[in-house]
């Protein structure tokens, strides 16, 4: 096997880990580790956000079209379950954990109910291609490529528009924002739709790659706290420098000694981050600029 | 509400069963048949079907007059694809609700986590699922097909026909692992070398790297002993990388159906020995699915553990009729003659005394390109033979144990 082919075989797994827990983390990463909810129910709107797509997709609309379809559902879903739950949970951070644990749970159960044990899948589009003595599917190149795109739209959001200059200010102050004229229950509402939205828009994306069940959301969940509380409060310097080094451990590990090594190493990573940077690798990057 | 209200209802709850059962015991006495299979969680794609299978024929039993006429009734619960549920739920079946015969379990995981109750409370349980063999415990019947029966049939077939170089993707628990001991030894036993072997948490949904692990290793056939919904996903991951290798299953298609849940052409040249799927095309396949889909005409497939658990349920009857009792000493007297056979959907099926596990009919499904299923080759009559020459006996010893090719009971 020549050396080319063996570094594009590595870069391609970096990639590949890299698109899953950026995507699966950066719904959490707003409403977790910027709003500080604890939301149980993050994989819940993952699974919305695939159920939604697919359907969509069955009833004829294309496959990008039909993602938009499956951000925007899972956002509106957002918007609702902040009014009627989160809303009055922002003082108790500890109680929502309880309530979007709730949550997940109807949530997962009802689409039992409603729409059955599973639903077909709508296929991997755009095949294959070769590289060396390997072939790889050419979808995953569009995960990665959208895990750089919505790293990019969310640091664009969050630092060079007023709605992000306003969101940092009113869940940093919320007292102060108001006293200027901001409505911060609209911008707390907005942000945390925005958290959904980007969980929808995850599901979405992998619904074509996965079997489609309502247990599915549990899948992402996991990957998406380590990496959350790896990267710390900053949406953009957390997420991005956290999803890097993770899909580093995990493609590593996974390579050298199969799938269980992988999970035993983004785990162990995950210790020592938390025991050395207690606020995560955003609160290292961001240390000297206070 | 006051603590004096509470206690109150709870007495006059108590009074009301008393009446209740008294009451019925003029009628004749039902029996009751504990149900435990997962509605919801993981493995509900699968089982779902089985505790719809076990009213089905439930319903026909009672129409027809009951056992000894006696009527059947079940006492069903949810046990979530949750392994400490399982355990639960079978102290309150076996404790509280008194039942005669308990039908339990789709994962090996939680068959091993309520086995010992079930010893323990001196219960009698059914365990209607395929599962990697090996159990031989008096307290048990298994109706599901075992390694010998899939596995012996499957992979010597597999490699005449594509080669003998064999990669194992299996879920990493006591089904996989033991399952992937069965297939180790096969395939040295017929001339063949293990190009690889993964085993996969689970729970696990992206396949990216093994799919290359595969591809280096550069096998002549996948064995996929994958389990669960979120370990599903590898077939659609593998076929939009290309991989294009013919794969072999005890588990696929026959328990998930997953060429109908995923778009095709992803399942393509899968291999599957099942001892019933719904493409069965004989008379008595297709009478029992025409029945099962009159009665629920919404479900998307009968699989192979719906046929165990019907049949499991008709076994039942016969062995009570037989022992003119629901005692399980007397009903394993029954079975201990050798001749507790039946006409089953896939075929005749008889109960193994030595072991208590079942024969079956095995069909060989290949799933097409369109994924429409074929059957290339049937194996009628295999028998669950690897326990009784092993050295497992319940006919004259119960060691409640479970034994596997490396770890085989001892020797007298």
């Amino acid at each position: 096997m020549d050396i080319a082919s063996l570094v594009f075989s590595s870069l391609y797994q970096f990639g590949d880990a890299f698109a899953f827990l950026v995507l699966s983390a950066c719904g959490l990463a707003v409403i977790f580790g910027m709003m500080g909810v604890i939301n149980l129910a993050h994989g819940e709107f993952i699974m919305c956000g695939a159920y939604v797509t697919v359907a969509s997709a069955h009833a004829g609309l294309p496959l990008p079209l039909a993602i938009a379809a499956g951000t925007i559902v899972s956002a509106l879903v957002g918007v609702l379950v902040e009014l009627v739950v989160i809303r009055h949970l922002y003082e108790r951070p500890l109680d929502t954990i309880v309530a979007t644990w709730g949550l997940s749970l109807i949530a997962t159960q009802g689409t039992l109910i409603a729409l059955g044990s599973s639903m077909q899948g709508v296929g991997t589009p755009f095949g294959s291609f070769q590289v060396g003595n390997y072939s790889y599917s050419v979808y995953r190149l569009v995960l990665f490529a959208s895990a750089l795109a919505v790293l990019g739209g969310l640091y664009a959001l969050f630092n060079w528009t007023r709605f992000g200059v306003i969101a940092r200010a009113t869940i940093q102050v919320p007292q102060m924002a108001a006293a200027l004229g901001v409505d911060t229950r609209l911008i707390y509402s907005l942000t945390f739709a925005c958290g959904a939205g980007l969980a929808g828009l995850a599901g979405g994306l992998y619904a074509p790659t996965m079997t489609l069940v309502p247990t599915m959301g549990a899948t992402f969940i996991m990957e998406a706290f380590v990496t959350v509380v790896v990267g710390g409060a900053d949406v953009f310097l957390g997420t991005a420098p956290a999803g890097a080094v993770l899909a580093v451990v995990k493609s590593a590990m996974t390579s050298w000694q199969g799938q269980l090594f992988g999970q035993i190493g983004l785990l162990v990573a995950v210790i020592f981050v938390i025991r050395i940077l207690p606020k995560g690798l955003s609160g290292f990057l961001l240390r000297e600029r206070t | 509400m006051t603590r004096k209200v509470l206690r109150g209802l709870h007495a006059a709850a108590l009074t009301g069963t008393l009446v209740l059962s008294s009451g019925s015991a003029f009628a004749a006495d039902p029996i009751k048949l504990g149900v435990l299979e997962d509605q919801s969680g993981d493995f509900a794609v699968a089982t779902i079907g089985k505790v719809h299978a076990i009213q089905l024929a439930a319903e026909e039993i009672n129409k027809a007059g009951g056992i000894m006429g006696r009527p059947l009734e079940l006492v069903t619960y949810d046990t979530q694809s949750d392994n400490t549920r399982y355990q639960e739920f079978m102290r309150r079946v076996l404790q509280r609700d008194k039942v005669d015969v308990v039908f339990a379990g789709f994962s090996s995981a939680s068959r091993e986590a309520y086995r010992p109750i079930v010893d323990q409370f001196n219960g009698f349980a059914f365990y209607n699922n395929q599962y990697e063999g090996g159990v031989c415990d008096g307290h048990m019947i298994v109706t599901g097909a075992v390694p010998e029966q899939q596995f012996s049939t499957l992979i010597p077939y597999m490699m005449e026909k594509y080669g003998k170089k064999v990669y194992t993707l299996a879920a990493d628990y006591n089904f996989g692992q033991i399952s992937a001991e069965w297939v180790r030894n096969i395939v040295k036993d017929n001339g063949g070398t293990m190009a690889g072997e993964e085993f996969i948490p689970l729970g696990v949904s992206q396949f990216s790297q093994s799919i290359q692990n595969i591809q280096k290793a550069k096998p002549d056939f996948v064995v996929t002993l994958l389990v669960g919904t979120a370990q599903a996903s590898y077939y659609e991951q593998a076929a939009a990388a290309n991989v294009n290798l013919p794969m072999a299953s005890s588990v696929n298609v026959g328990q998930g159906y997953e060429h109908k849940r995923f778009k095709p052409p992803s399942l393509k040249d899968m291999f599957v020995t099942t001892n019933y799927i719904e493409e069965i095309d004989t008379p008595t396949g297709k009478a029992f699915l025409a029945k099962f889909k009159a009665k629920f005409p919404s479900e998307p497939y009968v699989n192979q553990e719906a046929e165990n658990s019907y049949l499991a349920v008709y076994l039942y009857k016969q062995m009570v009729e037989r022992a003119k009792s629901t005692s399980r000493d007397e009903i394993r007297k029954v079975i201990a003659l050798g001749d507790v056979c039946m006409d089953a959907p896939e075929g005749k099926v008889c109960i193994d005394p030595k072991s208590q596990h079942m024969s079956h009919t095995i069909y060989l499904a290949k799933v097409g390109a369109d994924h429409s299923i074929s059957f290339p080759k049937t194996w009628e009559d295999i028998k669950p033979y690897w326990l009784g020459e092993a050295g497992c006996d319940l006919t004259k010893k119960d060691p409640t144990a479970q034994y596997t090719p490396s770890n085989p009971p001892p020797k007298p």
